[in-house]
């Protein structure tokens, strides 16, 4: 336990109110986990070495968009200590992570669609070798014309990426309309039209990807990967590799960090998979880190026009927002990114009519899809800037402006929405308190200045990726006569903590300590379900699944103790690994006691728990599932900035962040996600960009990643870290596991904006992109000491041909959360099919 | 995991025996001193030496050796023993600086002067692993015929971006190469060449054993560099300054370089010429600036936008002569470093 | 699951012997390989990570004869003779190195692989500098990537653990 007086002063370090009396729950204390990592002793997928191991290495695509004509592979077979090669006729069955899009092979078979596609794979004694066997496959390709950004896949619908899809190389178009935004227009004092460009950027977690396949002693299947999703993996690989699922075992090793981008099932897993069934021993890759900038599902590069009518007041009447989205070469979750660029417009503050188009294109880059806030950081910095504009337009403070519009606990918003505790309003108030806000905003000097952003995030999906009706989480626990607890769960463990706040949650209930508590997570055999450590959903579902598990454990424990100690059992009390009477303390058994009695009682104690999100009802129309969640969070953020105006050199001198997480389960945890938040923030808002870039067209056809090493792959380094104050707005949600709500993604959102309104009262230029270089800052002060308009950013959205809207009426105009456009009839079949969606 | 191609590795004892072996192999031979920038080469097959030479227990490359006249520094000095040693801070705190600025501290603890000196020029569409570079169909530096830098050019385009070479430019320092045959002595200038690809007028069978700097007596030198973050990034601009005033604060002598904007450091003659005989007022560090920005012509294969650099070069001459003037310069290097720099002193 | 890999013969044609930890190890292994690969490969160490093999990240950061350094960029060959110091050198008689402990109070290691390249940078630090000041800290881990902190909890964690190393001394806990 941490000595508290050891604690710093950035955040509150307990979370427990007055009368409250939680033993764990709410005490900063070491996680479960981190002994094995302080220690070294972590077993991350790439440390996993067994005899007779092989390497496995894949050949990539050169060429941006081709087709395969011919593989010879005879040479690279031939190969000293080469045992196997594979090409994408072993490997023919496409998959995906969302049901509406398999476009993938595991190698392609007749198509590259992005340098680095995997084309082949070769198994050998040592990875040198392999490594130098990928140069002996004779791959014939022919050229075929590229795309190298959404705009010129929209003037270009021939050759499609894909046979599927919208049209053309429109991936996914989505059009809705909730209320007559028109009419909402007419009715604004104000309109503003804005265009802002948000580039796309990688997770860079720590680890490369890693991944051990064995044919094991039964015969049958088991991998060890670095995956946030065991169980989607599980099933895409009994659909390719054509097993029966329960013959198939995925590992989740602890991930080396995920940021969302290990939750697809990964090309490198299936073929050493593949490769171990043939060769019968295991077969082991380790990607490179280009290999990493390959595999990719990152942050879609989006380009935004915002239209919004507002009242003299800052009541938002009317707001239309269109997206245009680099998809990459495949689908990856982008059906599900689209929806999330504008779902949660909504969310954060109280809009009266919301018209939403977003048009997701594919292109000749390595697949975009979830990143730390999935498809919602996009929209949140372009809302955000725009309010600062509309604060400015209005004559209204930022935080007076938002103050004013955020929206109130329990609203069902204009898209349907239903939401749950909001603490937006003491978010605001607290961090204008706390930076100084009404000292500092326009009164700082000449190249010092303070923006204000807020966000909002989902607490997990409300919708599973594929249609069921099973729980979305489900705990598992044993307790034996030792008094031990073992807690078995399908959730992973990619350093945000899950496992301690499961440990935690199961401890508090059985009054143990931490400590006490055994945790199997990952693993698809031992633990039942759960759907990933993705879309922030693990502490409120896998953590309400624990409750239940939790306490059926709790009840058949005290009905035996009860009649032990002839007391009432609703007297009993479990804490400080015993449980008593809290009439009459003394009369006590242990712990381990308990456990005896009720295993005498009851025989051998397992229980179960699970979780399903609660019921839906509001959003009927097509598309409505995404943006569900069983409640969301908020922040909100201040950043104070210094520009150098004869450079443009920025430089983040101190952030401030409030957020509303529910409950702090683990203060020491939940404020390190709330700065690992800022921190990705701030690389996202000053450096890291996904940038491709295309030799010129009469020498070449490349289309390459820029710079796909960490190296030029700008991430923030310790020494480029500001000052940061973060303050948890606590206020327990009844849906969340003693009150908890999210906290790994939401404080991430208004880091972008709070920078560029900061940027902004520093030294009057508008940045409408990130990330905010100084490049971009001194164009933009030469265009304001021209006398024209003191902005950088994009200056056009192409026409783009929607489909008709979805229209779909407020609740506040009686709609019922049916589109009045839609026939019932053809909605039905396609809710299933697209019953998508999530972070 | 990226591998290391195979290679034969030597460990001779003397400098004799390095020549020897250098004699023998020539260019398919490389000195592998601490091997921070060799070793990615090659393990991203931009450099595959047939056989490596480790300096490692080669006498008398350590080491430095300061008269008040004079200094001599080993090759294999590395760069954390030049930043921690306090004889550097005074004339020739730019070597200092430069060096405490190199990539990382766990960097600078194994590269060497020596190494830092001889880096090889990087280049955006050169710096990349072999399987990239395949999807280019390489360049003219390694196993290809454009530049795609400038599809133009002659010549190959990759930037110098040793930080110490400019510094020690600035200092006036020389450097000793030595063959089996012959040992020669050429102001540290004169072992570059303005060509990314031949980079340097070493010869293949030379080792630079020994980096001399003149009388620093009455010298104050600095140096800033520009690049992204805090540590790892190497420089995407960088300005080297040393100057001798005298006691009414006149230019006597100066000296400017600047770094990583061209395939080799470029000496700013006629700036410094025009500081000669003028107090470092105003208008003369401004046209200092303007004179030495003239000369940067940074092209787009690093970091950054490359009109951008060449903006910011007059403002970085700017903050160097200030400094050198006795401006306290603390919060623009707070600004572009991070952290002022002297917590590498002992 | 975490067996050592017994390599062929034939790849083990080079042969060092080094201090690892403070013990005496002889190793073979095939001689392209870095410091790196031979701990985590031929030498069962795999508390060493490694982020891009290319010294970009400091995942990989040891401590040789008392410097951090970064393994993937020393080649094992040089290594003969030399002391190595690994995460897995720093808890002794099962007790966690003060570093280690005020990491795992305050929140420094979230994921985990960057940590072990952290711990062993700080404990170079410290070693060297006993008092460090907030600035040194920072500069010192400068060369250690994390994605997950955002450094602060980090730099909470050493500076917490200068206390402890100083308190552990004067107890003569701690050499």
């Amino acid at each position: 336990m941490a000595n508290n007086q050891d604690l710093p002063k950035r955040a509150s370090r307990s979370s427990k109110a007055a009368g409250e009396d939680l033993r764990v729950i709410g005490s900063s204390r070491q996680r479960v986990d981190v002994r094995g990592k302080v220690t070294g002793q972590t077993i991350y997928a790439d440390d996993i070495s067994l005899p007779r191991m092989a390497y496995c290495k894949i050949l990539r695509s050169p060429h941006p968009h081709a087709v395969i004509r011919n593989i010879d592979v005879s040479r690279a077979q031939a190969h000293p200590g080469v045992y196997l090669v594979l090409t994408g006729k072993d490997l023919p069955i496409e998959y995906g992570i969302l049901p509406v899009s398999q476009d993938e092979t595991a190698l392609c078979v007749d198509r590259v669609r992005h340098v680095g596609d995997p084309v082949a794979a070769v198994i050998a004694r040592e990875e040198l070798t392999a490594f130098e066997a990928l140069d002996l496959i004779d791959v014939e390709y022919e050229i075929l014309p590229t795309i190298s950004d959404p705009e010129e896949a929209l003037a270009t619908p021939e050759p499609r990426l894909h046979d599927y899809g919208e049209e053309g190389n429109i991936h996914k178009r989505v059009s809705f309309e909730f209320g007559d935004v028109d009419k909402g227009f007419a009715e604004a004092d104000e309109i503003l039209e804005d265009l802002f460009f948000y580039q796309g950027s990688t997770h860079l977690a720590m680890e490369q990807h890693a991944s051990v396949a064995i044919k094991d002693r039964e015969g049958k299947l088991t991998l060890w990967t670095s995956t946030q999703v065991p169980h989607y993996l599980h099933r895409s690989l009994a659909k390719v590799l054509e097993l029966p699922a329960g013959h198939i075992r995925v590992i989740a090793t602890p991930n080396g960090g995920g940021f969302g981008g290990k939750s697809d099932p990964l090309n490198h897993e299936i073929i050493v998979c593949k490769a171990a069934l043939l060769l019968g021993r295991p077969v082991k890759i380790s990607l490179t880190r280009e290999e990493v900038f390959y595999c990719h599902r990152g942050r879609h590069p989006v380009l935004m026009k915002f239209k919004v009518g507002v009242k003299k007041d800052g009541t938002i009447k009317a707001l239309d927002l269109q997206t245009l989205i680099d998809g990459g070469g495949y689908g990856s979750f982008g059906v599900a990114s689209t929806f999330y660029t504008g779902a949660l417009q909504t969310t954060a503050y109280h809009v009266e009519r919301f018209k939403f188009r977003a048009c997701r294109t594919f292109t000749n880059k390595p697949p975009c899809g979830p990143k730390r806030g999935h498809g919602t950081p996009q929209p949140r910095f372009g809302q955000e800037v725009q309010m600062d504009k509309i604060a400015e337009r209005l004559g209204i403070d930022p935080a007076e402006l938002r103050l004013r519009t955020a929206v109130k606990p329990n609203e069902l918003t204009a898209n349907f929405l239903q939401l749950g505790t909001v603490g937006l309003e003491q978010c605001i108030r607290r961090v204008v308190d706390m930076s100084g806000w009404k000292d500092k905003f326009r009164k700082l000097p000449e190249g010092r200045g303070v923006g204000l952003a807020c966000s909002c995030y989902l607490t997990g999906a409300g919708l599973s990726i594929y249609w069921n009706k099973m729980p979305h989480s489900g705990i598992q626990l044993k307790l034996d006569r030792s008094g031990g607890v073992t807690l078995q769960a399908g959730t992973t463990e990619i350093g945000q903590g899950s496992d301690d706040v499961l440990a935690a949650i199961v401890a508090e209930i059985l009054g143990l300590q931490t400590v006490d508590i055994r945790v199997y997570s990952g693993d698809t055999d031992l633990g039942p379900v759960d759907l990933g450590s993705y879309s922030s959903r693990v502490t409120l579902m896998a953590g309400n699944a624990a409750v239940q598990a939790a306490e059926r454990a709790k009840a058949m424990l005290a009905e035996a103790v009860a009649e032990k100690l002839q007391v009432p059992k609703e007297r009993l009390r479990f804490a400080d690994n015993a449980v008593f009477d809290t009439a009459a303390p003394e009369k006590r058994v242990t712990f381990p006691e308990a456990v005896c009695l009720g295993e005498s009682r009851f025989g051998t104690i397992g229980t179960v728990g699970s979780y399903w999100p609660p019921k839906m009802p509001a959003a009927q129309y097509k598309g409505g599932g995404v943006g569900t969640s069983p409640t969301y969070t908020y922040s909100a953020a201040v950043a104070e900035v210094e520009v150098n105006p004869a450079t443009g050199w920025i430089r983040v001198v101190k952030i401030w962040n409030t957020h509303d997480l529910g409950r702090a389960l683990n203060p020491t945890i939940a404020l390190g996600q709330v700065e690992g938040s800022i921190y990705m923030g701030l690389g996202e808002a000053l450096m890291e960009e996904q940038e491709f870039r295309r030799l010129p067209k009469k020498l070449s056809h490349a289309l390459v990643h820029k710079f796909p090493s960490i190296l030029e792959y700008k991430s923030p380094t310790s020494l480029d870290m500001p000052e940061i104050f973060t303050e948890f707005v606590e206020g327990p949600d009844p849906r969340g596991p003693f009150g908890a709500k999210e906290v790994g993604q939401g404080p991430l959102l208004p880091i972008m904006p709070a920078v560029a309104n900061a940027v902004y009262d520093a030294v009057g230029v508008r940045i409408d992109e990130v990330p905010i270089t100084p490049e971009k800052i001194l164009k933009a002060l030469a265009e304001k000491r021209a006398g024209r308009e003191p902005r950088y950013g994009p200056t056009h959205f192409p026409e783009i041909s929607w489909p008709e809207a979805l229209r779909v009426p407020p609740p506040w105009e009686g709609g019922d959360g049916r589109a009045i456009n839609e026939t019932p009839k053809e909605r039905k079949p396609r809710v299933e099919k697209e019953a998508v969606l999530k972070p | 995991m990226m591998r290391l191609p195979l290679f034969e590795f030597r460990m001779p004892r003397t400098g004799e025996e390095v020549a020897r072996i250098l004699d023998g192999e020539g260019s398919n031979a490389m000195v592998l001193a601490g091997g921070t920038d060799l070793l990615p080469n090659m393990k991203r097959r931009q450099q595959v030496p047939r056989t490596l030479i480790s300096l490692r227990h080669v006498e008398g490359l350590s080491g430095a050796q300061l008269d008040h006249g004079s200094a001599r520094l080993g090759p294999c000095l590395t760069l954390t023993e030049i930043a921690r040693d306090a004889r550097f801070r005074n004339g020739c705190s730019a070597l200092s600086q430069a060096a405490s600025l190199v990539a990382t501290p766990h960097i600078r603890n194994v590269a060497t002067l020596g190494g830092n000196i001889c880096l090889d020029t990087r280049c955006a569409y050169y710096d990349q692993n072999y399987e990239w570079r395949k999807a280019i169909n390489f360049c003219k530096k390694k196993d290809g015929e454009i530049c795609w830098v400038a599809t133009g050019s002659p010549k190959c385009m990759a930037v110098s971006s040793t930080d110490t070479a400019p510094a020690l430019i600035a200092l006036g320092a020389s450097v000793r190469l030595r063959s089996r045959s012959e040992e020669r002595d050429i102001p540290l200038a004169d072992l570059y060449n303005n060509d990314g690809m031949n980079y340097l007028t070493r010869r293949p069978n030379e080792i630079l054993t020994e980096i001399r700097l003149g009388s620093l007596h009455g010298w104050k030198s600095t140096y800033w560099k520009l690049r992204r973050r805090g540590s790892f990034d190497f420089p995407v601009l960088s300005v080297a300054a040393a100057v001798r005033l005298s006691k009414g604060g006149v230019v006597e002598e100066a000296r400017i370089v600047l770094g990583a904007v061209a395939s080799r450091p470029l000496v700013a003659t006629e700036a410094a010429k025009f500081l000669v005989g003028r107090p470092l007022d105003r208008e003369s560090i401004e046209q200092a600036g303007t004179l030495t920005a003239k000369l940067a012509k940074p092209l787009d294969n690093t970091d950054f936008d490359m009109s951008w650099r060449k903006k910011v070069a007059a403002e970085f001459v700017n903050y160097a002569l200030r400094e050198l003037r006795g401006d306290d310069m603390r919060a623009q290097r707070l600004e572009v470093t991070r952290y002022l720099p002297d917590v590498n002193a002992d | 699951m975490t067996q050592t890999r017994l390599p062929a013969e034939s790849e083990k044609t080079a042969h060092i012997r080094i201090a690892l930890n403070g013990e005496e190890v002889d190793v073979s292994f095939a001689p392209y390989k870095t410091l790196l690969e031979i701990l985590r490969e031929d030498l069962g160490h795999t508390g060493t990570k490694h982020g891009c093999e290319l010294g970009e990240c400091g995942a990989c950061a040891v401590i040789l004869d008392g410097e951090p350094v970064l393994s993937c960029l020393v080649l094992a060959l040089e290594c003969d003779g030399r002391n190595v110091i690994t995460i897995e050198g720093l808890a002794s008689n099962g007790e966690l190195h003060p570093i280690q402990e005020a990491f795992a109070n305050l929140g420094g290691s979230q994921c985990g692989y960057c940590t072990p390249g952290m711990i062993l940078t700080a404990k170079a630090l410290l070693d060297r500098t006993p008092h460090p000041s907030h600035d040194q800290i920072r500069e010192a881990l400068s060369g250690n990537l994390c994605r997950c902190t955002g450094y602060l909890q980090i730099f909470d964690s050493v500076e917490a653990a200068i206390a402890q190393i100083s308190e552990r001394k004067r107890t003569g806990e701690l050499k």
